[in-house]
């Protein structure tokens, strides 16, 4: 594995972190609510990319395997949000 | 220098990836509609995030086979079953999301037809005439029933 922080990996997550941002502000922002599920949507996907890019970073496997359960995870809130916006019976 | 070879493929995927993912969070900003934004948010992410986890992959089956080092296959199994699960869930959660957008009556910003709603109302008036045709007996028969226990 690698032995330390690799600093090339550092600036790959600081330029996620900007996505997240970015995203962040389109939440903020979003006139609707589904425009703000979208940027919500956009950050799972953005942090479960971190995730895996932190655990090359720090020489942990561990945060490969969390980022496997959060991907999952955020599937189903994703679904479960979709699903109460559009109303009707569960 | 296969090792090179394979550092320079790694950066070059990681920096692609980088780039798609960047993009897909100024299209989420930029946009002006929530299906568009949809499109630049979920599409453009997918893409990076297969290239980065590409990256990943790659780095781990280098220093697998490479270097010799057999903790790294944890690495890049891992990885392989992440890309997979973010493969499944996106494109499903963006299609439930657009679905939801639609039925709870977001309109496109510039659209001149919507076919997709004209389809749903039709389908819609037909149902709700068969429950009215079939509703309509089922009141006769529960009066006809009333007035004969009165």
């Amino acid at each position: 594995m690698i032995e330390s922080f690799d600093t090339s990996y550092l600036i790959v997550l600081g330029v996620l972190l900007l996505c997240v941002a970015i995203a962040l502000i389109r939440v903020i922002l979003g006139p609707t609510a589904p425009d703000r599920i979208v940027g919500l949507d956009t950050i799972n996907t953005i942090v479960i990319v971190s995730m895996i890019i932190f655990g090359v970073a720090s020489a942990s496997v561990i945060y490969i395997d969390v980022a496997i359960v959060y991907a999952l995870l955020s599937f189903i809130s994703t679904l479960f949000i979709a699903k109460y916006l559009e109303g009707g019976e569960f | 220098m296969l090792g090179e070879i394979f550092e320079i493929i790694i950066y070059l995927f990681l920096a692609i990836g980088l780039f798609f993912n960047l993009l897909a969070s100024l299209g989420l900003l930029r946009f002006p509609d929530v299906y568009t934004r949809l499109h630049a948010g979920t599409k453009c992410t997918t893409f990076g995030s297969i290239f980065i986890c590409g990256s990943v992959f790659l780095l781990g089956l280098k220093m697998w086979i490479y270097d010799g080092d057999t903790n790294s296959s944890v690495l890049a199994i891992h990885t392989a079953v992440a890309l997979i699960a973010i493969l499944l869930t996106n494109p499903t959660g963006a299609h439930a999301i657009a679905r939801a957008a639609h039925k709870s009556g977001v309109k496109p910003v510039g659209a001149v037809i919507d076919e997709l709603d004209i389809k749903v109302n039709r389908n819609d008036n037909s149902k709700q005439v068969k429950l009215k045709k079939s509703k309509k007996p089922s009141k006769n028969k529960k009066t006809n029933e009333v007035k004969e226990e009165n």
